[in-house]
């Protein structure tokens, strides 16, 4: 069983949900992303969604864009990110996905990033600008090497769509909570809840919830309804603003802390 | 639009604005093109239940290459027709300068099926191929993904976009539309380069010899032309394709020509 199928077993045994933090490699550098997944992992992480910098995120909003342009400038490369998570990987057994866009990926070589990533102990990969439809490129080389290929599901994904990527997902389903970019807009967790458990009803793996999540309370209100819960912006911001100082780690337990206890306690 | 773009096309920018348009600046990544179609982008999808994307150029995810293709083609079908009617045949080549290569695609496309009409593209090598300060992206890029659409790309060993240059605003753009990939592919088009200076020198030429003032980007078109004429016979015809008017770069070339204005 992969990683990501057993973590979410287990919590599910528990009755309780994931939390996912996501935060960009490199930023401000991949020493300090190193520190940061074991405090995240020591502070309630479930799965870590690690993102691949790039040059132009599309689907990102300022806040994530700023931080790509930081990983870039501390001159990280994909790479690199597989090296740091090869390190990782020896202190801990959390699922860690690699989210980004496909140019990086498909410059690396789709076979040889495949086997790179499993080799270093990448659990999934998770691209935004990649259709289900375009993955025929990449996908056999994944799954050949036992990682999952997660898709992204939208509020504007239509029905019959949402069927048979549901149907066909692996590792777990990405849910968008909104029409948007990342860190964009608050989520409203009363108007996805529906939404969420109709997808739930047509795949066999977790669905998790992201965009626009970032506090305890907003956390603990999808955790209600959705298997896992992913924060972003609202944790990049917190690194942005921390920077080097020695107050960084703290801070982002602190924060880890209080999300972990909402999605701890969601009912 | 990008700042950027916004400072250099200011008269564009100014008419825009006349005609009721609202001009938002982008000052990310480069603050050009590229910059602009990513905010342009992620504003579509914030809005995408009242909002309609359109782009300028056949590049993007697809349907656009294809629809801004089929809308441009115009240019090629009556340029074809009035060929026939002017010189009783078609041209021995057509050339139209290359950005994402909206109207070198419109040019091109009703010309693709007639296989003896040589169909050339130019890029703008800005600074020189060598210089890296460059927009030839068919010439000089490799293959990746940007925009929704896979093609010819600038970008550096890890995948990362890289900034272009060209002193044409239009032409700035590390991409290309994906039907010119695969024209360049299947060996049906060619791609050509054209520097700065060689446009520059095009535009002043036939400002002064025909009157016409053309735009900087088809001025690199104007410039293989010029190249291209005096290796072939008296009775070879070329049409090129004048993009647009030089009136939005007067402060572009009078800067290059270190006048003030
Ligand atoms: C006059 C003119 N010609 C050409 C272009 C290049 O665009 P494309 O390559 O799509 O034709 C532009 C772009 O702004 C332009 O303004």
């Amino acid at each position: 069983m992969s990683r990501i199928a057993e973590t979410m077993n287990a919590l599910k045994q528990k009755r309780t949900k994931a939390l996912v933090p996501f935060l960009t490699a490199g930023d401000p550098d991949l020493a300090t992303t190193e520190a940061l997944i074991h405090v995240l992992v020591e502070s309630g992480a479930d799965i870590i969604e690690l993102g691949i910098p790039f040059s132009d995120p599309m689907a990102d909003g300022p806040t994530i864009q700023l931080a790509s342009e930081r990983a870039l400038a501390a001159g990280t490369t994909l790479k690199g990110v597989l090296e740091l998570v090869a390190r990782v990987r020896r202190r801990t057994n959390v699922p860690i996905v690699l989210m980004g866009y496909y140019n990086p990926v498909l410059c690396y070589g789709t076979t040889a990033f495949a086997a790179d990533a499993a080799a270093a102990g990448v659990d999934g990969v998770l691209l935004v600008d990649l259709p289900p439809e375009e993955a025929q490129e990449l996908q056999p080389h994944l799954r050949r090497n036992g990682l999952d290929l997660i898709t992204l599901l939208a509020p504007t994904t239509p029905p019959e769509r949402m069927r048979a990527l549901a149907g066909a997902a692996e590792g777990y389903l990405y849910y968008v909570s909104m029409t948007g970019v990342t860190g964009s807009q608050q989520v409203n967790p009363a108007a996805i809840a529906d939404a969420v458990r109709d997808i739930q009803a047509h795949c066999q793996v977790p669905v998790a919830v992201g965009f626009g999540i970032t506090t305890p309370v907003d956390a603990k209100a999808v955790a209600g309804f959705a298997d896992a819960v992913v924060v972003g912006s609202a944790l990049v911001n917190i690194i942005a603003a921390a920077g080097r100082s020695p107050e960084l780690l703290n801070e982002v337990r602190a924060f880890m802390t209080a999300l972990s206890e909402g999605v701890r306690t969601a009912e | 639009m990008g700042t950027e773009d916004i400072r250099r096309q200011s008269m564009n920018v100014f008419r825009m604005k006349l005609l009721g348009a609202k001009v938002h600046g982008v000052t990310s990544g480069t603050a050009t093109l590229k910059d602009a179609m990513n905010d342009a982008l992620r504003h579509w999808v914030t809005h995408v239940r009242d909002t309609f994307y359109v782009i300028g150029t056949v590049a993007g995810p697809h349907p656009y290459p294809q629809m801004v293709r089929d809308f441009q083609s115009v240019i090629g079908r009556e340029a074809r027709e009035q060929m026939l009617e002017a010189v009783g045949c078609l041209p021995d080549a057509a050339v139209a300068c290359v950005g994402g290569g909206s109207n070198a695609m419109g040019l091109f496309y009703p010309f693709v099926e007639d296989k003896a009409v040589r169909l050339i593209g130019v890029e703008a090598s800005g600074l020189g191929i060598a210089s890296g300060k460059h927009a030839a992206s068919i010439s000089a890029g490799s293959v990746g993904v940007l925009h929704g659409n896979k093609t010819y790309l600038l970008q550096d060993g890890d995948g990362q976009i890289q900034h272009a240059h060209s002193i044409s605003a239009g032409l700035d753009y590390p991409g290309v539309g994906p039907e010119h990939a695969h024209l360049h592919d299947i060996g049906r088009a060619e791609y050509a380069a054209i520097s700065d200076d060689e446009a520059l020198a095009a535009f002043k030429m036939l400002t002064e010899m025909e009157g016409i003032i053309p735009a900087l980007e088809s001025s690199h078109a104007i410039a293989e032309v010029i190249k291209m004429a005096p290796q072939m016979n008296k009775d070879q015809i070329i049409l090129v394709c004048l993009s647009g008017r030089g009136d939005k770069d007067m402060h572009t070339v009078a800067e290059a020509m270190g006048i003030e204005l």
